[in-house]
């Protein structure tokens, strides 16, 4: 695999999340305080990342390998268990508690955000505590 | 629920989720790669021969965003106000819940919801509820 395509992947997902607010945890929070002063910004978001994407999984769902010849490991997992139900809560009030998730905590970094490294130091330190506990390996190495 | 219009920003939403939308196209169009942030991080700490470099090159891509971003869209990069043990805490919880439910708002949220799987529906609907209901029970309860 060209290395070169991650990295520009990279720099155009980075700079999506920079422009629709999510590497700004008051942007964040503002959408999931539904009582409060409700900011639908990140709804839209999301609208039109997965209209997007939805288009690319289409193409992509007729092939067996990619555009390049890479073969497309793309998670053929369906199970709907307690890991996955549990990890999403967890998850869910992580997210909640900083108004960052993964991506735009990476981001941040780049921003020279102190606070923000310490996030992703910790993030690192779950995901391993997780293997350690779970021995997790999922063979596609990606999400879901 | 009431709606704060002042703050709500439309346009740059769905500019920024365009480009987020673009960037999960072309990892699994070009690259043949489910574009989920706490997957290639996860994969790159338990790093497999042949299958660590793009994960490298991807999140560097991340980070090297930040400034350019910054330039172009003049996005704040005001360091977080949030207090250091709450960061710890909440890095943990969701470096430990994307890793049990196998994936975070991108892996599941996006290319999860793009590609219809119900798992990463339920993932989605679960992680969003948790989510609002912590900031229901920070702001409105506790505080």
């Amino acid at each position: 695999m060209a290395r070169l395509s991650p990295l520009i992947v990279g720099l155009v997902f980075g700079l999506g999340l920079c422009l629709s607010g999510m590497t700004d945890p008051r942007k964040v929070l503002a959408f999931l305080d539904l009582t409060g002063d409700w900011d639908p910004s990140l709804a839209l978001v999301m609208a039109s990342a997965v209209t997007v994407a939805f288009v690319a999984y289409r193409i992509a769902g007729k092939r067996t390998l990619s555009l390049t010849g890479e073969s497309l490991q793309i998670s053929t997992i369906t199970t709907i268990d307690a890991k996955l139900l549990g990890g999403a809560l967890i998850f869910g009030i992580g997210w909640g508690l900083v108004g960052l998730c993964p991506a735009p905590a990476i981001v941040r970094i780049g921003f020279l955000d102190g606070g923000a490294a310490l996030f992703v130091l910790a993030m690192g330190l779950g995901m391993k505590l997780c293997d350690a506990l779970f021995g997790l390996r999922d063979p596609s190495g990606g999400a879901q | 629920m009431q709606i704060d219009w002042v703050h709500f920003t439309p346009w740059s939403a769905l500019g920024g989720g365009l480009l987020i939308g673009l960037a999960a196209a072309w990892l699994v169009l070009i690259d043949g790669r489910v574009l989920g942030a706490s997957g290639i991080l996860a994969g790159l700490l338990a790093p497999r021969p042949g299958d660590w470099l793009w994960r490298l090159a991807l999140l560097c891509g991340l980070v090297a965003s930040a400034p350019l971003a910054r330039h172009w869209f003049a996005v704040s990069d005001a360091s977080l106000a949030t207090a250091g043990p709450i960061l710890i805490v909440g890095g943990l919880l969701v470096g430990f819940g994307t890793r049990l439910g196998n994936g975070c708002t991108s892996g599941h949220g996006v290319c999860g919801l793009a590609r219809l799987s119900p798992r990463s529906a339920v993932a989605t609907g679960v992680f969003m509820a948790a989510g609002f209901a912590t900031v229901f029970v920070v702001r409105h309860l506790l505080a």
